[in-house]
Formats: C-alpha cells, sequence, structure tokens
C-alpha cells in the first residue's frame, strides 16, 4: 500500500497561512478597508471627525468632466506606453538573442533603464526634452514652434510615454530574452536548415512559442502604467499643461495630499482600483485564449 | 572656564524666561520644530536654531527639514493624527484657513501671555500680521519668513529705450515691452502661468487694485464665500498679458522647458519679471557679470489708488497636546525669533523680510539696506506698507487654496495654448474653484472661522 502523509486537522494548515495572512491583512485588506470607508464619508484632514456622505464622493467624482478627462489621459497613456515599451523591447530581444555582435554587451545594457528610480529618470528626461535647453532645442531650431510640452497637451503627454516607455523596455527586455533563450536551439536550427528565414522563424516558431511571456508583461505594463506613472508626472509635467496629462494616479495625489481632500481622493483610488481589476480580467478571459501554453 | 559660560548662559536665560524655574545644570527640555525649508535656506534655519540653544541653556530645540510645504504640512497632520506632532511647525500662508479650522493648535498670543511674554503686536507690519491673524486681529501664529512679490527690471535694456526709471503703470509697461522689442530684444518680458504664479499674478494684483479674489472679504468673514475673479479689473490684467503674449511681448519661461524666469532674468535673456523678494539674493548671485538691475513695486493699472502688496510665506503655528515644559520652550523659541537681532541674522542671510517695524528699524540702523548686495530690498516693505490694509487686501482665507492655485495654472494654460479665450477660462476657474470651496465648508458642518 502507497504510503501518504495526511494532516488530519486544521489547526496546523491555518497555523502554516497565519503570518502571510497577517502580512496581507496588515498591508492591504485593512488601508483598503480603511480607503472604503473614506470614500464613503467627509474625513476633515486634522482628524477633527468626519460625516457619512454615502456614495456623494463617487457621484461628485464621476461627474465632474476634469475627472473623466484624466481617465480618458490615463488609458491613452497605458495603451501607447505599453504597445511603445513591448514592441521596442521585443525587437531588442529578439536581435540580441540572434548573437549578434556585441549581443552580450547590450544583454547587460539595455536592463539598466529599470533599475533607474522614476524621479531621477524623470528629471534626465526633462533636461533632453527642454525646448529651448535641451535636444528637443535642435529641433526648435529647424522648425520654429514644433515643440512645446509647456503649453501644447499633446507634447507633454509624448514626453512622458517617452520617459515611461524607456524605463520598461529595459523590464520587458529581460523577460522577452529569457522567454527566447528558453525555446530549444534544435527547434530554431532544424527551420533554419528547412530553408526558412529569420522573420519567417520568429514569427512561425519563436513568437507563439513566447505568448505567455508576452501575456504576462501585457499584464503587468497595463497595470504599471495606471500606478508607476506617478513620479514621472510629478517631475516632468505636474499634471499640465491645462490637465493635458494629469493621470488618474496623480491626480489621486494631488488632491489628496496636496488639496487635503482625503475622501475624494479615497474613492478615486477605488475607481482606479476597479479599473485596473476590470481591464486584467478583460486580459485574462479574452487575450489568455490565444496564449499557448506548453 | 566652562562654568562661567554656563552661568552666564543661565543668566542670559534668565533675562529672556520670567518663568524660569529649572536650574541651569538639569538636562534642558526637548521639543521638535518641523519647517518646509530645503537647501541653503535650510541650513540657515539650522544655524537659527543653533543660535537659541547656545543663548538659554533651559530647552533644545530640534530642528528638522521635511523638504518643502507641502510636505510639512502632509507630515505633520499624519504625525498629529499619530499622537506625535512636534511642537512648533511652520505652515505657509495659503494654509492659514485649513490650520484654523484644525483644531490642532494652541493659540500662540495665548501661549507667549501665559508664559509671560509681552508681544506688542501692533509692532508687527500690519499688512504682515493682518495675513495670519483672525478676523478679530487675534495672533494665532507667529509670521516667520515673509516675503511680497517685486518687479525687476534690466536698467540697460531701460536706457537702450530711454528710460532710467521702472514702469509704475501697466500702460506704461506695454509701450516699454514693444519699445523694447523694436530694440531687438527677444523676450522683453517673462512670465510662467503655474499654481505657483497665482501669487503674483493673481493675488499680488488684486490686492495693489484694492480687487476682491473672493466673496466675504476674501474669505475672512465665513467659509460661504465664493470665488469672483471673473468679473473684477483681472479680467482685463490677463486679456492684456494674454495680447502681450501674442505680440511676442512676453515670453513663457519655466523649469520644464529649460530656464525659469529668475534665471532668464539674472542671464540678460529676458527684461522684466515678477518674482518676490526673496529671489534678490538669487539674482545678484547669478547675475551676469556687470549687468545693472533693480526691483520696484509691481505696476498698477493707470488711475489706480494703490493699496498694500500681499505678504508671502509661512508662519510658526503651536501645536496642541505638548507638555507645559514643551509649550515654554516653544514659547521662548518664538520670543527669540521675534528679536530684530534675529530679524537681521535671517534677513541677512535669505531674502525675506523683517516682518517688524522694529526689526526693519534696527536693520536700517545698522545700515543693512545701504549695502549693494541688499540695497533695494526695502522696497519689499514699500510695497508692503503702501497702504493700511482693506478688508480685501489683509490677505487671502479660503479653504483648500492650495487647489485654486492649481485651478489657477491650469485655466491660464488653457488660456495662453488658445484652447478657450480669457473669459471663458476665468469663468471655469470660478466655477471648479467654487466647488472646491463647497468642499471645504461641507467637510467642517456647523464650524466657522475664528
Amino acid at each position: 500500500m502507497e504510503k501518504r502523509v495526511t494532516f488530519s486537522s486544521w489547526t496546523i494548515g491555518i497555523l502554516f497561512a497565519v503570518p502571510q495572512l497577517l502580512l496581507i491583512f496588515t498591508f492591504f485588506y485593512w488601508p483598503a478597508g480603511q480607503a472604503v470607508y473614506w470614500s464613503l464619508t467627509l474625513q476633515q484632514p486634522w482628524g477633527g471627525g468626519n460625516i457619512w456622505v454615502g456614495l456623494d464622493n463617487f457621484r461628485s467624482i464621476l461627474s465632474n468632466a476634469d475627472y473623466w478627462n484624466s481617465i480618458t489621459a490615463s488609458l491613452v497613456f497605458a495603451g501607447i506606453s505599453t504597445g511603445l515599451a513591448m514592441f521596442i523591447a521585443l525587437v531588442l530581444a529578439a536581435l540580441t538573442d540572434r548573437q549578434l555582435a556585441g549581443s552580450r554587451f547590450y544583454r547587460v545594457v539595455l536592463i539598466w533603464p529599470y533599475g533607474i528610480a522614476a524621479p531621477a529618470l524623470a528629471m534626465a528626461f526633462r533636461f533632453i526634452l527642454a525646448p529651448e535647453a535641451g535636444f528637443m532645442a535642435v529641433v526648435n531650431q529647424v522648425w520654429p514652434g514644433f515643440w512645446d510640452p509647456g503649453l501644447n497637451g499633446a507634447d507633454a503627454m509624448a514626453s512622458i510615454i517617452a520617459a515611461f516607455s524607456w524605463k520598461y523596455i529595459g523590464y520587458n527586455f529581460i523577460f522577452f530574452l529569457a522567454a527566447f533563450q528558453a525555446i530549444p536551439r534544435s527547434l530554431i536550427e532544424a527551420a533554419a536548415m528547412d530553408g526558412s528565414g529569420v522573420v519567417r522563424r520568429f514569427w512561425d516558431i519563436q513568437f507563439p512559442l513566447i505568448t505567455p511571456t508576452i501575456f504576462f508583461l501585457l499584464v503587468i505594463n497595463i497595470t504599471e502604467s495606471f500606478q508607476d506613472s506617478f513620479g514621472i508626472v510629478d517631475i516632468m509635467t505636474s499634471g499640465g499643461p491645462a490637465n493635458a496629462t494629469n493621470l488618474m494616479v496623480y491626480k489621486i495625489y494631488s488632491d489628496g495630499f496636496k488639496g487635503l481632500d482625503y475622501s475624494g481622493a479615497a474613492a478615486q483610488s477605488i475607481i482606479l482600483m476597479v479599473l485596473i481589476v476590470v481591464l486584467t480580467i478583460f486580459q485574462f478571459r479574452f487575450i489568455e485564449r490565444r496564449v499557448h501554453y506548453r | 572656564m566652562s562654568m562661567i559660560k554656563n552661568g552666564l548662559a543661565a543668566l542670559a536665560a534668565g533675562a529672556i524666561s520670567v518663568s524660569m524655574a529649572l536650574p541651569a545644570a538639569a538636562a534642558p527640555t526637548k521639543f521638535d520644530f518641523w519647517f518646509g525649508l530645503s537647501g541653503d535656506l535650510a541650513r540657515v534655519v539650522d544655524t537659527l536654531c543653533k543660535n537659541f540653544n547656545a543663548s538659554q541653556s533651559d530647552y533644545e530645540v530640534v530642528c528638522t527639514s521635511q523638504g518643502n510645504y507641502d510636505a510639512t504640512l502632509q507630515n505633520t497632520i499624519a504625525a498629529f493624527r499619530a499622537g506625535k506632532q512636534p511642537a512648533v511647525v511652520q505652515v505657509y500662508d495659503v494654509g492659514t484657513a485649513t490650520m484654523m479650522l484644525s483644531g490642532a493648535y494652541k493659540p500662540a498670543d495665548k501661549l507667549m501671555e501665559e508664559n509671560g511674554y509681552k508681544i506688542d503686536y501692533a509692532d508687527y507690519f500690519p499688512g504682515i500680521a493682518r495675513y495670519y491673524a483672525t478676523s478679530k486681529g487675534e495672533m494665532l501664529s507667529f509670521p516667520f519668513n515673509s516675503s511680497t512679490a517685486l518687479m525687476y527690471w534690466n536698467k540697460d535694456a531701460f536706457a537702450k529705450i530711454g528710460k532710467t526709471e521702472a514702469p509704475k503703470t501697466w500702460e506704461d509697461v506695454g509701450a516699454d515691452l514693444q519699445a523694447m522689442k523694436d530694440a531687438g530684444y527677444e523676450c522683453p518680458m517673462a512670465i510662467n502661468i503655474s499654481a505657483n504664479e497665482s501669487w503674483q499674478l493673481m493675488e499680488q494684483f488684486s490686492a495693489i487694485h484694492n480687487q476682491p479674489i473672493a466673496t466675504k472679504n476674501n474669505g475672512y468673514d465665513g467659509l460661504d464665500a465664493r470665488l469672483e475673479v471673473n468679473k473684477t479689473k483681472f479680467v482685463q490684467y490677463v486679456t492684456d498679458l494674454k495680447k502681450w503674449y501674442d505680440a511676442g511681448l512676453i515670453k513663457i519661461k519655466s523649469k520644464d522647458l529649460g530656464q525659469d524666469m529668475v534665471q532668464a532674468f539674472a542671464s540678460g535673456t529676458c527684461q522684466v519679471i515678477m518674482t518676490s523678494v526673496g529671489d534678490h539674493g538669487t539674482v545678484g548671485k547669478t547675475q551676469k557679470e556687470g549687468m545693472n538691475w533693480d526691483v520696484a513695486e509691481l505696476p498698477a493699472y493707470a488711475g489706480t489708488e494703490r493699496k498694500n502688496s500681499l505678504v508671502g510665506g509661512a508662519s510658526l503655528w503651536v501645536l496642541a497636546g505638548k507638555s507645559d515644559a514643551e509649550y515654554k520652550g516653544a514659547a521662548a523659541f518664538l520670543n527669540f525669533i521675534h528679536d530684530p537681532k534675529t530679524a537681521l541674522f535671517w534677513s541677512t542671510n535669505t531674502g525675506y523680510i523683517p516682518v517688524t517695524k522694529s526689526g526693519f528699524d534696527y536693520m536700517k540702523s545698522t545700515g543693512f539696506y545701504d549695502k549693494a548686495p541688499f540695497k533695494g530690498r526695502e522696497t519689499a516693505i514699500a510695497s508692503l506698507t503702501a497702504s493700511e490694509p482693506t478688508e480685501i487686501t489683509r490677505g487671502i482665507r479660503l479653504g483648500n487654496f492650495t487647489q485654486i492655485r492649481a485651478e489657477f495654472g491650469t485655466q491660464m494654460q488653457a488660456i495662453f495654448a488658445n484652447k478657450v479665450s480669457v473669459q471663458e477660462g476665468l469663468d471655469t476657474l470660478v466655477k471648479n474653484g467654487d466647488a472646491i470651496l463647497d468642499r471645504f465648508q461641507q467637510t467642517y458642518p456647523g464650524k466657522a472661522l475664528p
């Protein structure tokens, strides 16, 4: 008879789970619960008291045109920066995987951008993209008035997308390269011997085999572009000009911490959380179907 | 030797502190002071704290910079909710309404009285005192670092167009900027239009022209005050600024674009800017070699009966919930800050102005304003004391004013980017600003400003 280790009582199992549960409760459920409570009340910032207002906070936010503008800006930012960061990283990883000259060097260097803190890289991009002093000053000299993130909302949006994508190219690159290297060489060599070119091999063999990684990165990139964009926006544009880059996460910060409107900010973060959850469910429901796990 | 020193220090402390009961040998009572200045200014505050600690041996102030004004207020609120607040905190001008309703402070005038200090409140420049005082005139906090906005003008550029004096009216400014443009200057005047410039563009302008920013005397008389900048002289001002911008007489300069206003002026790129007297030192230190420049009061439209400009900066609040011993220390600290000698130290090392008449007189008597690097800073006092403060030029007492300033920046950007007309932009500013005020009022039901 086969011998099996079994646990007769629940107690031991629960005891093992307790530390983890405590951590999740302290750092996630408790604050999230607090945010839900705050979003249903009007909080006095100094803690002098609060009033129950039900869904009023949500009503006033959702009836505010500026907030819808902020949602649109966030979606545009998420869409374009995720697309850019993933596409460029995919191309770079595919090329590095081909062991072209210097690929070892690229493998190290291309990972670095992810190691740079968002505010530091935003500061660097602010200099690079400054219309009067940086690299774009040269472009502006050829076409005067071409680049003006100070007043042109589209230019400002392009700046923060460039900065964010640059950072996440490094992150995506690591995963793509690892995925490429996990593909058995024999498959690619066999295809090469059958006479297929580089592009053909990429589409027919490599791409289908890395779809799990692509899917994973898609979810992570979209989630992060909603949450991790804060530092870049704060340093580069402060949400301007005229709210063009006032992303949802930045609006939460400025309303909550600068404006001391804790309740409004709590309600906004609930909405942001719901939006991210819905987007992620959507991705798992509809996009994951096309992923081939081995 | 050290015993003599200790003895002397104890004597000095005894002279300052009437209520001194502790023997000199006892360990000093420690208390915290949080402030929102950074860089050079933070070092000056640190020196100030060291001087206070060295001046007596009963108390020891521990000074901590929180980086900037916003962070100071946020961190103080967080600390207060956790019962770990500092005894003294520096809160910026626009945080005054929030502080007054917080119930988290100990009134500074009561604190001083309880601890036996006699402060002559009439000694404060009225323009400064009323900004921080209640509608009845009680001082709940002590003015600390103070400034006002001035016009910086390049004498060389004005000499080119045959002028030896700064323009006094906006009509003259328009003509002079055009003349400078014709004389070949690329950037006659620089402005910026972010939230921060609400101070010089909207608030100072409105005070000087005796125009209200909000009803109920700019909010002093009730939380139900609402904005009205869309129907005052301010509309004409924005229209003129926009017209000059379109004609190339005004350029927008900000850090994000590569060069801020002050750098643009100091390097000689732009010939006129409006900024705080606090930048006087920076311009002096960073200016292009040999450039001649000066400061003047902000211009007013022709025919305006000129009023006092507004103070900017921060005041010191004493927070509730500390021990009596700490309050004694806090009172001694505030008394030390109030001393004219401290005013001289403070103004020499920063660009800020003295807040009391006696401080100003003391500085004049030492010849401070005659010397080259500081000459011109007395213009700020002249601007602040141009008139007795009226009901409207006392200051601005609006809740969540930081958010209203942000809205100002947003709408100015929309106006200057030609997205909306001047009137539309200012109407939206009022509409959105009123929503912020409405929300503030709802948060404090049944409460009234002191």
